[in-house]
């Protein structure tokens, strides 16, 4: 695979400052990142840059991308992503949110349902699941939040290392406060969403790790009954974390999707 | 010389094992070690010590609330300020405090804190707090504006004790379509608020700048000076001087007839590891967005199981000792040690927190009895000579905003 080159900017939406990473050739993707950030770079950015224009916008108040005071709520984030994809003219991307990436995906899809051509949901956050709860952060260290989302126990220290550094807990109390500020309560999902999904005429891929401790499967199998024209799906030897544990699976399942579509 | 007693109304009789086999004694801690029955006994035991406390000539009885922990019964400050402003004739009721961020209803709190005032016929001080982290758990209160509602809470309140109603509230975290509560505090123009707490730099701050007394909670000599340093800087920016009246100490105090019966209880102080707000995870403590921002790297550390507590550095009972934050012996020797304390760091307010952890009621009682017939009329004397005045003797304004209305009133 040849390298990727990734860029760093920052765009203006909505009066906020959106820190914005791109790279790659193709129909462009817009992923939408978890509520413990991202690492600047992933195997699985690059596999996804290797046929599209990938673009990682941070959240506001989360990784690089300023907090502002006025954002309240997980739709304030999705408008402002809207916003940030009119100042770039890829209003018809295609959305792929990671867990809580991916509840932000489908309040996006479900504000401009025209405006999305593909909508892919892995593990995502947003619905409150018909049984069993989403995993709550607040009880747990970053750590041990960080841990539950690997299927394989040695998955942690393979990506973030042995030794972490300040700044990386800075990062994740960071990400946690700002989680805490849209969705403390009720817990990482919004009431009138599972009624918004049935809008959305774009086709969708719901994909969930088949040992996805953070968000209960049932939420993957709400999404799917409320999403007109959905495929649900599962990967095999991944927690919750699917795109760090099985980049490549991940990569190739949705590369399917959209070739199919 | 404000002199109060205090209490954590410890659950002595939970299992210990319980605690010892999980590894923490709060919030997620079950209920099910919870006994009504023994619960029940001590809320009352509780009530009659504080009876009896004013009955061996304590100033002021001082309340708090936690939750979801035996370290601490009372889940509801107000609950047994109602006791007490029925069944005591002359202490102040001192709470340290209401937590105000865990409250939805700021007006509700200010009504009941007007009764509690007009049942005690104005013996009501109402301190307010931010509650600590796992309080903000155990009532889901959101950790992220803790500091926000806070101070619009205190707003809020304030407002109600002293403009006429009916008026709106729109704030950011409360909104009130009527704000006309028809109880209102007898004091005027409203009870004293007292700020406990720690080494918050902006709580200290926001103390300062509102004219409130701030208690400091057992903290050691040389943070407590700093506390004041930071608490005089803040005044002077604001344009006054804070005296003895500005300032509160709270320190663990068991006193006995004899210097090893008083050691040998005062080690129940340090029944949960030592730690005040019982043996928890880091985590709970400090969820995000609670602490400072000028903390973070010193936090993130700490919750990462890195480092340890950056509010409390562990220390063992005899460092403890000899460091006069906690403080036992023969009336005698407490009053030398207090003495000491009171030379260094001049406050007008004092709690003396009289018993905890397991102690016997008879040891409680004994301590009660000698704290109130012996320590406090020397410290009294003390106070005398070294003109440590509380905000009562001072004639402290309640707050700078009530003090700048006042003089704006006399110039016109």
């Amino acid at each position: 695979m040849a390298s990727v080159e990734w860029k760093s900017s920052v765009v203006s939406a909505a009066g906020t400052d959106v820190h914005v990473t791109r790279g790659g050739n193709g129909p462009p993707i817009v992923v939408l990142h978890r509520d413990i950030g991202t690492l600047e770079r992933l195997p699985f950015y690059d596999a996804l840059a290797a046929k599209h224009d990938v673009i990682i916008p941070s959240h506001p108040g989360y990784g690089a991308s300023p907090r502002p005071e006025w954002v309240g709520s997980v739709r304030d984030i999705a408008l402002v992503h809207r916003a940030l994809l009119g100042q770039l003219g890829l209003n018809g991307a295609t959305l792929l949110g990671l867990g809580f990436g991916g509840w932000i995906a489908a309040e996006m899809a479900a504000c401009a349902p025209s405006d999305t051509r593909l909508l892919i949901l892995a593990g995502a956050m947003g619905v409150k699941p018909p049984t069993g709860d989403i995993l709550d952060q607040a009880l747990v260290s970053y750590i041990d939040y960080i841990r539950e989302g690997f299927h394989d126990p040695g998955a942690f220290e393979r990506i973030y290392g042995k030794v972490l550094t300040t700044e990386q807990l800075v990062q994740w109390d960071l990400c946690r406060e700002m989680s805490f500020r849209v969705a403390w309560k009720p817990y990482m999902y919004n009431d009138s969403l599972p009624y918004l999904l049935r809008g959305i005429q774009a086709k969708s891929l719901i994909v969930w790790g088949a040992d996805d401790r953070i968000v209960p499967a049932s939420a993957g199998d709400l999404y799917a009954a409320r999403l007109p024209n959905a495929r649900r799906e599962t990967i095999a030897n991944a927690g919750h974390l699917i795109e760090m544990e099985q980049p490549a699976a991940l990569a190739n399942l949705i590369a399917n999707f959209i070739a199919a579509t | 010389m404000h002199l109060m007693y205090f209490t954590e109304q410890p659950m002595k009789d939970y299992p210990a094992e319980a605690g010892n086999d999980i590894g923490f004694t709060s919030l997620l801690m079950s209920n099910k070690h919870f006994d009504p029955i023994v619960g029940s006994r001590l809320y009352n035991e509780f009530l009659e010590n504080y009876v009896y406390a004013e009955e061996m000539g304590v100033d002021g009885i001082m309340l708090n609330e936690h939750h979801n922990a035996p370290f601490c019964m009372q889940a509801k400050a107000n609950v047994f300020a109602s006791l007490l402003a029925g069944v005591t004739n002359r202490v102040k009721i001192v709470l340290l405090g209401n937590p105000l961020p865990l409250s939805d209803n700021p007006v509700r709190l200010a009504e009941e804190l007007a009764m509690i005032d007009m049942v005690s016929k104005g013996r009501l001080v109402s301190g307010f707090v931010r509650g600590g982290g796992q309080e903000q758990l155990a009532t889901n209160a959101n950790p992220a504006y803790n500091r926000e509602r806070f101070q619009e809470a205190h707003d809020l309140i304030v407002k109600t004790w002293t403009v006429p109603g009916p008026f709106r509230w729109e704030g950011k975290h409360y909104h009130q379509r009527v704000v006309n509560p028809w109880a209102l505090p007898l004091q005027q123009p409203h009870p004293r608020i007292w700020i406990p707490g720690v080494i918050s730099h902006e709580t200290i701050v926001w103390a300062a700048q509102h004219g409130y007394p701030y208690i400091a909670l057992n903290t050691s000599i040389e943070d407590t000076k700093k506390i004041w340093a930071r608490y005089d800087a803040a005044a002077a920016e604001v344009g006054y001087t804070p005296g003895p009246e500005n300032r509160g100490y709270l320190i663990r105090c068991h006193v006995a007839e004899t210097e090893e019966a008083a050691l040998a209880s005062a080690r129940q102080f340090l029944w949960m590891d030592g730690e005040f707000t019982g043996r928890l995870k880091p985590v709970w403590a400090s969820p995000s967005g609670y602490f400072s921002p000028s903390s973070r790297e010193t936090f993130v550390n700490f919750i990462a199981g890195q480092s340890a507590s950056p509010s409390r550095p562990r220390k063992t009972f005899e460092q403890q000792v000899a460091d006069l934050q906690i403080i036992a012996g023969t009336p005698e020797q407490v009053v030398a040690s207090l003495r000491k304390i009171m030379i260094e760091t001049r406050p007008g307010i004092m709690a003396f927190w009289g018993n905890d952890g397991r102690m016997s009621q008879v040891d409680a009682r004994t301590s009660i009895r000698l704290l109130g017939q012996e320590v406090m009329p020397a410290l009294r004397e003390t106070a005398k000579e070294l003109d440590l005045k509380c905000p009562f003797e001072a004639n402290m304004p309640v707050s700078r905003a009530w003090a700048n209305a006042q003089t704006a009133r006399a110039a016109e």
